[in-house]
């Protein structure tokens, strides 16, 4: 990178104010192919993984512990070496490149800052390390950490910061090398939940800024659909789903995915008569678009989707049930109810509506567009 | 009414508190003072006091038991005591940086091994001081003395003369102190290769760090402060041994402890070995205020408890 140009960061700000935010750079993408990757003899952490990262994209990998979400993370970051598979970042095979060759950092979900140096030296590490001048680093530093409002900081050690700034010495290190990609391990896990949320957001904006290709991993499937323009979940080292947040959530591929994203009301498909499908709640009719004539796999319903009230818009499914229980959440209203003997979960929102108690009869509506067929 | 009986409560407790704190705080104080404190103040005390006919510290108080550690006796300058101090410090300096050589990468070794072979393996290290030091350097004269294996080996390397032995030399009485000390090393580094953060050594290649750099700048210096430690634990007592020196040394390597030793046995000058007891420990809390500011410097401030 020649004197001339100036670090990304002030790049990106000054970019953003001109023309909303357009990419400043050229963002890399990242394909993954037949990746595997086993611990020991029989652990399997990766069992096949084809994927592609477009530049620019925000991208989590999602999934519980255990799923490779995390070995994938390092194997892109090259602490990991595949067993098998091939890597690209942008056009390149870095396959065999070790980390330290690879324009790629991490925001690790420790932090990982260096506890005998100053924050000014954690800052500088990087660039030091590639072997960029005294003036240059200190300038790219002091961007930087204007950059993420921490300038007064600079002087102090690691352990003088609260977990808030440590995230985002964290973030600042890695950013103010300007990598290709930007690898974040579950990077807000250690935060309390309103500085979390506010990160979320913070971070999000910032990959906007930067045009900068984020591969964030989570457990956290809220924390996922708010940041990401894509979603991959993960389950026993295979990919089970790519989509937006959109399609994951109101259309997972499978069950796991379904029940991965929070959803409950999920009903074994046990026959089908043409546009009709037969659960243990009853017969419930589908949009023609979800109908196929095998009575196979689960049937979705969203508990936000349910409506409850003697008069049904024309065209819904009607359904009777039981109030089992009753959680107020302010915005909102969730009723556990029983259907046929069935646990069904219906979230109201709160409008001020008259609530009903426990022990009532209800009829509750269902919307034949708002129910998924999902594969087992 | 109200007031004197809160002052008289309260006087109570006061009383009550000086009372605990002096029935906690008495048998420590005294023990410090009767094994401690008051030997200081003899040592001294003799330090600067003159060495009568047979041997023993006479009035009146002088610094004549200085100038001699310093090398003046009745016939001039003679360089003895100050080739002692040299030679103790370069043992010292030497035998530490073996001990240090051998010492990380053994640390390192073990705490990659399995779990369940650590403690073994740490045992293995230990066990060798839990026999008499004299013993085991009796071990070393056997060893190394003239006409047995390694001394021929020696020998027919060229490294040392026809019949000479590698006991008893300098060369001896360094690896003696090594031989003794490593564990004292291995034990601190260890502890802190245990708790080694990872992430940090991946953070370091993850920006840009080469392997061999990676360890420069987030292995050792999480690593010093165990360093630090070890390093305490070996020089001091080497830089003061007396048995290693003076039995695998021959009498030829002379120590500081050897001098002091010799100036009390043999009843000469205990105003000499008076002195050389107070320089010793003077050196010692030297190298302990040096390795505490390394350590605050390089160690990010984090202390090195000993």
């Amino acid at each position: 990178m020649s004197d001339s140009t100036p670090a990304v960061t002030r790049e990106a700000a000054e970019t953003a104010d001109a023309d909303g935010g357009a990419p400043p750079r050229e963002a890399s993408s990242i394909r993954l192919e037949g990746l595997h990757k086993r611990f020991g003899r029989d652990t399997v952490a990766l069992d096949g993984v084809d994927l592609t990262i477009e530049a620019g994209e925000f991208f989590t990998l999602l999934g519980p512990s255990g799923c490779g979400k995390t070995t994938l993370l390092r194997i892109l970051a090259g602490l990991e070496e595949p067993n098998d598979g091939r890597l690209l970042i942008g056009d390149r095979d870095v396959t065999d490149t070790p980390p330290h060759r690879r324009s790629v950092n991490t925001v690790f979900q420790s932090y990982a800052l260096f506890p005998h140096l100053s924050v000014r030296d954690n800052l500088a590490f990087g660039l030091r390390m590639r072997g960029e001048s005294a003036a240059e680093r200190e300038r790219k530093v002091a961007e930087v950490a204007e950059f993420i409002q921490l300038g007064s900081l600079v002087e102090r050690r690691v352990d003088q910061l609260s977990g808030g700034q440590k995230q985002r010495i964290a973030l600042a290190r890695a950013l103010v090398c300007e990598p290709d990609v930007l690898l974040l391990d579950e990077p807000l896990s250690a935060l309390d939940a309103g500085l979390r949320s506010q990160l979320q957001v913070e971070l999000q904006r910032l990959q906007k800024r930067l045009g900068m290709t984020f591969v964030f991993v989570t457990h956290d499937q809220d924390e996922a659909m708010v940041m990401s323009d894509r979603i991959a979940v993960l389950d026993g080292g295979v990919i089970q789903q790519v989509g937006t947040p959109g399609e994951v959530y109101e259309h997972p591929a499978n069950a796991f995915v379904a029940r991965f994203m929070g959803h409950d009301n999920l009903f074994a498909i046990s026959a089908v008569d043409g546009d009709r499908v037969e659960t243990r709640l009853g017969w419930l009719r589908l949009d023609p678009a979800e109908q196929r004539a095998e009575p196979d796999g689960w049937l979705l319903i969203r508990p936000e989707t349910l409506v409850l009230g003697d008069t049904l818009p024309a065209g819904y499914n009607r359904l009777e049930g039981t109030v089992e229980e009753r959680l107020y959440r302010g915005s909102r209203i969730e009723y556990r109810l029983a259907v046929n003997g069935q646990p069904l979960m219906v979230v109201a929102s709160n409008l001020g509506q008259r609530m009903h108690a426990v022990g009532d009869r209800v009829v509750i509506g269902v919307c034949p567009e708002d129910l998924v067929r999902v594969a087992a | 009414m109200v007031e004197s009986s809160l002052t008289a409560s309260r006087r109570r407790a006061v009383v009550g508190e000086t009372r605990h704190l002096l029935f906690s705080v008495t048998p420590g104080a005294a023990w410090i003072t009767v094994f401690l404190v008051l030997p200081s103040l003899y040592l001294m005390a003799v330090a600067f006091m003159t060495n009568g006919p047979y041997g023993l510290p006479e009035m009146p108080l002088s610094l004549d038991a200085f100038r001699q550690l310093a090398g003046f006796g009745f016939l001039g300058w003679s360089p003895g005591n100050a080739y002692t101090l040299l030679r103790s410090l370069w043992q010292t300096f030497v035998s530490t940086a073996l001990v240090v050589i051998v010492a990380y990468p053994l640390a390192y070794y073990i705490t990659t091994c399995r779990e369940k072979w650590r403690p073994l393996m740490l045992l293995a290290v230990v066990v060798p001081s839990w026999t008499n030091q004299v013993i085991r350097t009796f071990g070393w004269m056997n060893l190394l003395a003239p006409g047995t294996p390694l001394s021929d080996l020696a020998e027919s390397l060229g490294l040392i003369g026809p019949h000479m032995g590698l006991y008893p030399s300098d060369f001896a009485v360094t690896l003696g102190l090594v031989y003794n000390f490593l564990p004292f090393m291995v034990l601190p580094l260890y502890a802190a290769f245990e708790k080694l953060d990872v992430a940090q050594v991946q953070a370091a290649q993850d920006l840009y760090a080469s392997p061999v750099r990676a360890f420069w700048h987030a292995v050792f210096p999480q690593t010093l402060p165990g360093l630090l430690a070890g390093t305490v634990l070996v020089a001091i007592p080497a830089f003061g041994m007396y048995v290693i020196p003076e039995l695998l040394g021959g009498g030829k390597s002379m120590m500081l402890g050897n001098l002091v030793a010799r100036q009390f046995s043999g009843g000469s000058n205990w105003p000499l070995g008076a002195a050389g007891a107070i320089l010793m420990l003077l050196a010692t809390f030297v190298g302990l205020y040096a390795m505490r500011r390394i350590g605050r410097r390089l160690g990010g401030g984090e202390e090195v408890v000993i």
